[in-house]
């Protein structure tokens, strides 16, 4: 029969949690995601700070405070740490991606690797800027 | 019932058509963005923190310009595609459609606004 089952095929469930114990290599590949995606708060600031400088000095003082407060600061530092993250999760897929680094001592050290970085990479910008 | 066998329906609409391509093009911008971010935290987190005049002065000049506005065309066609991934991959159904087209809406919106406040502040 040819229409069986139309519509109520089995989803694939979400694997972390219920059926995985959290490992190295599906908590950094998480964080790779939720950084990715939360770095739009940042780009919505930058962008409205750009924009607020093209307008008036009036303007840009409003949108400047806003990133200099202490909550922007947060947000910014935080996205520092997210944009690093993200850069080094990413060239790790790209590598993944090739076929390479898929064996598990690989793995993990690349994990660590991202890890690490990122915060070395995050320290670095902030002593530097 | 139909006079369609599995393999008929099935025919063409495996994940390899146009699943290949979205991934093709979240490599291209994960390469070009490994290459901007860098100049991009460099040059804004240059500026970031001076006067009004100085701001200006400094988006007027080619290289941070040019910097920020590739970094935002990339970085948000980067963020359309990958947050699509995300929504297509935890939401179903119409709220799925929903959110796709908002981030599509957010992501040229984010853009266009950036590359408005870029060439005003170069000219």
């Amino acid at each position: 029969m040819a229409d069986v089952n139309r519509g109520k095929r089995p989803l694939s469930p979400f694997m972390i949690g219920p059926y995985y114990r959290p490992q190295l290599t599906s908590i950094t590949s998480i964080l790779t995601r939720i950084t990715g995606n939360a770095l739009i708060v940042a780009a919505l600031l930058i962008v409205w700070w750009l924009l607020a400088a093209a307008t008036s000095a009036e303007y840009f003082a409003v949108a400047d405070g806003v990133l200099r407060s202490w909550f922007g600061k947060l947000v910014l530092f935080g996205s520092i740490w997210a944009v690093w993250y993200h850069f080094l999760a990413g060239l790790r897929h790209l590598y993944y991606d090739s076929g390479r680094g898929l064996d598990i001592p690989t793995a993990e050290k690349l994990g660590w690797g991202v890890i690490f970085g990122s915060v070395i990479l995050t320290l670095f910008t902030v002593t530097i800027l | 019932m139909r006079y369609l066998t599995d393999r008929k329906r099935a025919d063409g609409l495996g994940s390899a058509k146009s699943g290949t391509e979205h991934f093709w093009h979240m490599q291209v911008s994960a390469v070009a963005l490994a290459i901007l971010i860098p100049l991009f935290i460099l040059t804004f987190g240059r500026i970031l923190g001076a006067p009004y005049e100085d701001v200006v002065a400094y988006y007027s000049r080619p290289f941070p310009a040019i910097v920020a506005g590739l970094t935002l065309i990339v970085g948000m066609t980067h963020f359309k595609n990958g947050a699509q991934v995300m929504i297509e991959d935890y939401v179903h159904g119409f709220a799925r459609k929903a959110l796709v087209v908002g981030t599509v809406c957010l992501s040229y919106a984010v853009m266009a606004t950036g590359l408005y406040a870029l060439i005003r502040l170069a000219l």
